[in-house]
């Protein structure tokens, strides 16, 4: 099977050896084309956003304006903090000079003269790698002022690595673009939209690390050739990455639609000590679990996954064996999210709190039945409830796990309700100037 | 106490305003560079980046709190990270992180007095498929046991 986006090719991060295997050769074509026959090409292509959304990417090109005096950036988003998703620095690390080249194309395409790509700040490694990557390509001069020489052409711009410094939210679009303003990373509402009002309100494109290093491969070898790998609907192959109980963990780039069973069996080594498998999560931590007798011909694509009540996510596929205690897991979920809410809705802010709490009395043993059924009314409270979608990132994790779940949930709590009061704060983030009591 | 960039660093900063249209912009980058030579973000710190950006005081304060990668306080020579997310939890990530806690003798957010060690329980550093792993200041060490992950500790000094 041929891999588009992590080729096996030794050295392939190096400049030039990816320059000997037709390097940036997409770009000096795409700078024959018009920015209309690009975007074209990439909707015809049938590319889906592969940060979580899967939306179409050429479609969201096609919303920035044109014709407007304003600037326009590019923002690649490689923040990559999902549990599970461990993709992106595959890209950083094994093929940075297709993202860059796929960076410069999609400027090209939206009319953008800067990108910023913004990484998480953990991924100190990934991010010199990256930079060296940048500071080559400025010398052969693929970007920068330079590239108007190199590619013939009247259009340059250039790229920036950003990096963050360990906010989950700061993978949320909006989220991301204040965070490279250098304020916090709070969601913005929506509309307006990034196009019409992004970075600095310019317009702006956000797209993930692996959806703009499919970009050169479209370009050079068309869109019906990638149309037709994997399923129709969400075409091209797909890193997924596979961790948890199984004997050979890592990412394997895959046409989409493969199944689950032949992703967890075949290329990532079955389970440890052949166990049966209790639960997967199939996108990453936020994506709805499936049950062990649930992944039957499920296939790994963004329509085949809603069939059965999940999502694509980011491909980060988490095995869990026969004795896993999901309960424990969820809470340790749940306090990710409580950790992660960057306290902008209230939903989010206290729903979080509230849902680890609760989840930690009964990994204590100390829940009721009553209990259960309150941690899935909060989920509901919190779920579209949000300005961004980490509330129901939250929230799906505990109403599909104790939807599907059930009888581990109740095994571990009690019947009886206990009349002794066992919450006696009222908020779990205090507040510096509690309010005085109104005065009759 | 007080605290002054660098010669160097203004310089750096210089290159680094380059980047962005607004000077705001630069301040997780600068507030980078200035961990790096005061090694935490104290008040003295953020002062000096607010005046430097011709920023307000409380925005600087307010991007330094929000982001768990500026330290607020002096932490170790060797800042230890522990992942227990889901994956790494999965594949005995607490193990390694309870074998941690009582070697170092620290809990999460401590600093050994000598400032040895810091620990700190992170949440997913994308090394799921390398699971579990610790992180010492910028390193990565991943596909861990208790006894690596204890190794590790002794090798440092």
């Amino acid at each position: 099977m041929e891999k588009i986006v992590l080729p096996e090719i030794e050295n392939f991060h190096q400049l030039d050896v990816y320059l000997q295997n037709g390097g940036y050769e997409a770009a000096k074509s795409a700078f024959t084309q018009t920015t209309d026959q690009i975007i074209d090409t990439v909707k015809k292509s049938g590319l889906r956003g592969r940060g979580g959304a899967a939306f179409s990417a050429g479609l969201k090109w096609s919303f920035m304006p044109k014709n407007n005096a304003k600037p326009k950036y590019l923002c690649v988003n490689g923040d990559e903090s999902e549990p599970g998703s461990f993709k992106d620095r595959q890209i950083l690390e094994y093929n940075p000079h297709q993202l860059i080249e796929g960076t410069i194309i999609a400027c090209y395409a939206i009319g953008a003269k800067s990108a910023y790509i913004y990484v998480r700040g953990e991924y100190h490694k990934w991010i010199k790698l990256l930079q060296k990557a940048v500071d080559d390509a400025y010398e052969k001069g693929f970007i920068g002022d330079k590239m108007k020489e190199t590619f013939a052409t009247d259009f340059s711009c250039d790229i920036y690595v950003h990096k963050g410094a360990g906010a989950y939210i700061c993978g949320e679009e909006s989220a991301l673009m204040n965070s490279i303003e250098g304020q916090r990373g709070y969601p913005r509402v929506k509309p307006p939209f990034p196009a019409q009002n992004g970075l600095w309100g310019n317009p702006t494109t956000i797209n993930n690390v692996e959806t703009i290093a499919n970009i050169p491969p479209i370009i050079k070898k068309g869109w019906e050739w990638f149309s037709a790998i994997g399923e129709p609907k969400h075409p091209g192959t797909i890193l997924f990455g596979v961790s948890g109980h199984v004997n050979n963990p890592g990412v394997f780039e895959l046409p989409s639609g493969t199944l689950l069973t032949d992703i967890i069996y075949k290329y990532a080594g079955g389970v440890i000590g052949d166990k049966k498998i209790k639960c997967v999560i199939p996108g990453g931590s936020s994506m709805p679990p499936l049950r062990g007798d649930q992944l039957e011909g499920v296939k790994m694509d963004a329509e085949s996954l809603k069939a059965v009540g999940s999502a694509i996510g980011t491909g980060g596929i988490m095995v869990m064996d026969e004795d896993t205690d999901l309960v424990r897991v969820l809470a340790r979920i749940a306090k990710f999210y409580y950790h992660e809410s960057c306290g902008q809705c209230t939903p989010c802010r206290e729903g979080t709190g509230w849902m680890l709490k609760i989840l930690n009395r009964i990994v204590r043993g100390e829940g009721t039945k009553k209990d259960v059924d309150l941690l899935v009314t909060i989920a509901k409270n919190i779920e579209g409830n949000t300005v961004c979608a980490l509330g129901d990132a939250a929230a799906w994790p505990v109403k599909f796990m104790i939807e599907r779940f059930r009888e581990e949930f109740d095994a571990v709590v009690k019947d009886e309700v206990s009349l002794e009061p066992k919450n006696k704060v009222h908020s779990l983030r205090h507040t510096a100037n509690p309010i005085a009591p109104v005065q009759g | 106490m007080e605290f002054k960039f660098l010669e160097e660093n203004l310089q750096t900063i210089e290159q680094i305003l380059k980047k962005y249209p607004t000077k705001q912009a630069a301040v997780m980058p600068v507030l980078y560079l200035a961990q790096e030579q005061n090694g935490w973000i104290s008040k003295e710190v953020m002062l000096a980046t607010a005046s430097i950006l011709d920023m307000n005081e409380e925005d600087v304060f307010g991007v330094a709190t929000f982001y768990t990668m500026y330290h607020k306080k002096e932490m170790g020579k060797h800042h230890i990270q522990v992942c227990t997310n889901v994956s790494c939890m999965l594949r005995g990530g607490y193990q390694i992180y309870d074998a941690v806690k009582e070697k170092l003798g620290l809990d999460n957010g401590e600093v050994s007095t000598d400032k040895k060690f810091s620990l700190e329980e992170v949440e997913c550093m994308g090394s799921c498929g390398t699971a579990p792993m610790i992180a010492v200041n910028e390193d990565y060490f991943e596909n861990l046991d208790k006894e690596k992950a204890l190794q590790i500790l002794d090798s440092l000094n």
